[in-house]
């Protein structure tokens, strides 16, 4: 219909990975994979990210891009993807962690 | 990501087609499976369920995890005739997550004083359509009451395949419109996709619970409409 933009370039993470690989970047896509407790994005939701850490969309409340994105670093180096676990209960390999007590599962994987 | 899989599934998101990123979460492989592909087994029917559902989600299919990205377009409301059901439906709907638009030619009742706040098209229907298409993600709802405004906006829903066509007026105005419109070529199977007499049963009496009744049926038609059944399947 008449004032139909029906996905915002300037906002929507995929489009906006696609346009940074036309513009000949490496970009990594991070993606929600699962989530429980009271998560901020829902499954689904992606960041990607540029090899100068530049990011667009979100799989947090911005709680824990910050590690995505550095984790996304690797990712686009080797090529290998791989699974993160967050959650304010997580005593592992992760400092970060959601403030609001859920835990996601994100994938972050090398585009092409 | 596979880079096709990217801009394939960003095509179809751009169109307003549903469609789901399938990811093999053990080899890193990725598809995007349209709505309407035949996909076999227990992954076809995970996809199935998730483009009903618009839920993404991991999945086991044949021994190997998969994430599914379902991407469904937002599905909208078309309503013909800026009445006073509509005034009550606009908001209702819109809170439901409809994007909402009214088309109605007559420049004393399309009018932003009485629809604040979403798009409002003084046009005839056919005008618009030329410009805008309908999409199968797309409700229409007709309560004109007037055949010259409400049927040229009925034969090109029913043609579309909108997911929802719903039409306001008693028993009697629905018989004569079932006549005009098979005068005008549509089947009957077609026609007999026209909820009218308009909204679920509840007894409803004032402008706005109709359109609580007409939101309501709406609503039932998006979670449970048919898959597969106005695309030609194409391989994955």
């Amino acid at each position: 219909m008449m004032h139909v933009a029906n996905l915002d370039e300037n906002r929507d993470p995929l489009l906006i990975a696609e346009a940074w690989m036309k513009d000949g970047k490496d970009v990594a896509v991070a993606t929600v994979m699962e989530t429980w407790g009271s998560a901020p994005r829902p499954v689904g939701s992606h960041l990607v990210i540029d090899t100068e850490g530049n990011f667009e969309g979100s799989v947090s409340g911005g709680c824990v891009e910050g590690a995505v994105v550095a984790e996304a670093m690797d990712v686009l180096d080797s090529g290998k993807a791989t699974m993160l676990e967050f959650g304010v209960a997580d005593e592992t390999a992760w400092e970060v962690g959601l403030s609001c007590g859920g835990r996601i599962k994100v994938y972050v994987e090398r585009l092409g | 990501m596979d880079p096709h899989s990217l801009k394939k599934l960003n095509a179809e998101r751009e169109a307003r087609r549903a469609a789901v990123l399938v990811t093999n979460l053990d080899d890193g492989r990725d598809r995007v499976i349209c709505e309407g592909d035949e996909v076999a087994g227990a992954l076809g029917q995970a996809v199935a369920a998730g483009l009903r559902s618009g839920r993404s989600g991991l999945v086991e299919a044949d021994g190997t995890q998969f994430f599914l990205n379902v991407h469904l377009p937002p599905p909208r409301l078309v309503v013909i005739g800026a009445v006073h059901i509509s005034q009550a439906l606009t908001p209702m709907a819109k809170i439901a997550g409809f994007d909402v638009e009214i088309i109605d030619p007559r420049t004393a009742f399309a009018t932003p004083e009485r629809f604040p706040d979403v798009p409002l098209l003084a046009e005839w229907p056919q005008d618009v359509l030329e410009k805008h298409p309908f999409d199968p993600y797309t409700a229409v709802a007709a309560l004109t009451h007037d055949p010259k405004i409400d049927d040229p906006a009925l034969v090109s829903a029913l043609q579309t395949g909108c997911f929802y066509v719903g039409a306001l007026g008693s028993r009697k105005t629905h018989a004569k419109r079932l006549d005009r419109l098979t005068a005008a070529g549509l089947s009957e199977d077609m026609l007999a996709r026209i909820h009218a007499p308009i909204g679920v049963d509840i007894g409803a009496a004032s402008p706005a619970e109709i359109a609580v009744a007409v939101l309501a049926e709406i609503i039932a038609a998006f979670r449970r409409r048919g898959l597969a059944d106005k695309r030609e399947g194409k391989a994955a």
